[in-house]
């Protein structure tokens, strides 16, 4: 049987989406531990957040 | 309220804050005319109506994604006229051909130039005979020949004015340094934070003290080239230019480019002959590696593509939802939505203008890197 490519790419949507949801999340827990480092906290959760969106994308888009 | 105090500021403010909704006047005025049409049809076939409407929204937002030869501001569906004005079209076959895009009457009739005959196709130029006959190839395109397109297009003015606005506002900031005692004045002031931004938060911290002035220059360029198009891509004019894949291609092998070009031995030793880790293992992350330096600028753009693609197409269906629903509370929950989302499209024009400079600098920054002794012995 034959999974349609649009099922794929459904998954990994899926699976950026856990992702950033788990790194803003983190990055919540980081502020409010250490509200005074937010600032680097925020940069490095939107570089890291950035690269994963760059997959889901990818996949949307060889789908 | 502060605001209060100021109507004058308050009420521009509230203008500039609703000039997103106008971008999207023409899907407006041309779903008029299709609810009407649709009001007659539906007395007839209550089935009919929604693939009609859907179909001309999707026709509508696809015609909006691709750059156009011709800049149409609105079109009147009962009399089939445009209004806006027709662009240069510079074709390199067997020498160049210069003429107007109103030759081609948007797509519907055939252009003829010094005896050669072109035919607009979902704005691709093919040359045909004088019957226009296009001959379709096996996967559905057109297998007429296509001669070499160097149009000024709409994308092409859209970068043309970004151009030309970003080399006025930013000379006249420089000038005006000289000018008042090392203090900027007028709009300038507004942009000096971000220019100070990008050096302090995205340069400094990613390329390292000792080398980011040389790539100040481009750092600055793409950032508020990006932010300007994102903006752009806003405003009512409908320009989709980030959301065009050729422009993002370039800004990607520019930073390619210079990441290639500026790098030390360092840099390259990574990728060939990894330190501090066993022999064999040195072959196998080679390749990777290398494959990395081009995967990286192509994530870069992906990213600014897809994004700004996507954030046109949901805003587009979003107001296109509006005409679907018909009915007083789809209209007003789908213009508001249209509204929150306006908002966060300004955020993420900032958002990605930010990433591309920031991921770039990283890069950069990569290239750059001084040997770490330590690192080699653990």
């Amino acid at each position: 049987m034959q999974i349609p490519t649009i099922v794929g790419a459904g998954l990994i949507v899926i699976g950026a989406g856990l992702g950033i949801g788990r790194i803003g999340g983190s990055a919540m827990d980081a502020i409010a531990r250490q509200p005074e480092a937010s600032g680097k906290i925020q940069t490095a959760m939107l570089i890291a957040a950035a690269l994963i969106e760059g997959i889901g994308f990818a996949a949307l888009f060889a789908s | 309220m502060v605001i209060s105090n100021k109507p004058l500021r308050f009420i521009i403010a509230t203008l500039v804050a609703c000039l997103p909704l106008i971008s999207f006047a023409n899907p407006e005025m041309d779903s008029v005319k299709v609810k009407t049409e649709v009001a007659h049809e539906s007395a007839e076939a209550a089935h009919a109506e929604p693939t009609d409407v859907k179909s001309k929204i999707k026709e509508f937002i696809n015609h909006h994604l691709l750059d156009s030869h011709d800049f149409t501001l609105s079109v009147n569906e009962e009399t089939g006229e445009h209004y806006g004005v027709s662009l240069p079209i510079i074709l390199w076959d067997n020498g160049l051909q210069v003429f107007l895009s109103s030759k081609f009457h948007h797509g519907e009739e055939i252009a003829e130039h010094n005896g050669n005959y072109y035919v607009l196709h979902h704005e691709k130029i093919y040359k045909t005979q004088a019957d226009g006959e296009l001959t379709e190839g096996e996967n559905g395109f057109p297998t007429n020949v296509r001669p070499i397109d160097f149009s000024i297009t709409k994308s092409v003015i859209g970068i043309m004015l970004v151009s030309l606005f970003m080399f006025l506002l930013f000379g006249s900031l420089a000038k005006s340094y000289s000018k008042n005692n090392g203090i900027a004045s007028g709009v300038g002031r507004v942009f000096e934070p971000l220019v100070l931004y990008v050096r302090d938060e995205i340069a400094i911290p990613n390329i390292g003290e000792k080398n980011y002035k040389k790539y100040m220059s481009y750092l600055l360029t793409i950032f508020f080239f990006i932010l300007f198009l994102n903006i752009l891509g806003l405003m009512p004019l409908g320009f989709n230019v980030t959301g065009n894949i050729a422009i993002t291609v370039s800004l990607a092998i520019l930073t390619y480019i210079i990441t290639t070009l500026t790098a030390n031995k360092n840099y390259w030793g990574h990728i060939f002959w990894m330190p501090g880790v066993p022999t064999p293992m040195k072959f196998i992350l080679a390749p990777i590696e290398l494959l990395g330096t081009i995967i990286k600028p192509f994530s870069l753009m992906i990213r600014l593509y897809a994004n700004m693609l996507a954030g046109h197409v949901v805003l587009m269906s979003i107001i296109g939802l509006m005409f679907i629903f018909k009915s007083w509370i789809g209209s007003t929950l789908s213009f508001g939505l249209a509204f929150a989302l306006s908002i966060l499209e300004i955020l993420v024009a900032f958002l990605q203008a930010y990433i591309f400079t920031m991921l770039s600098a990283l890069y950069f920054g990569a290239g750059n890197e001084e040997h770490h002794h330590d690192e080699a012995h653990h």
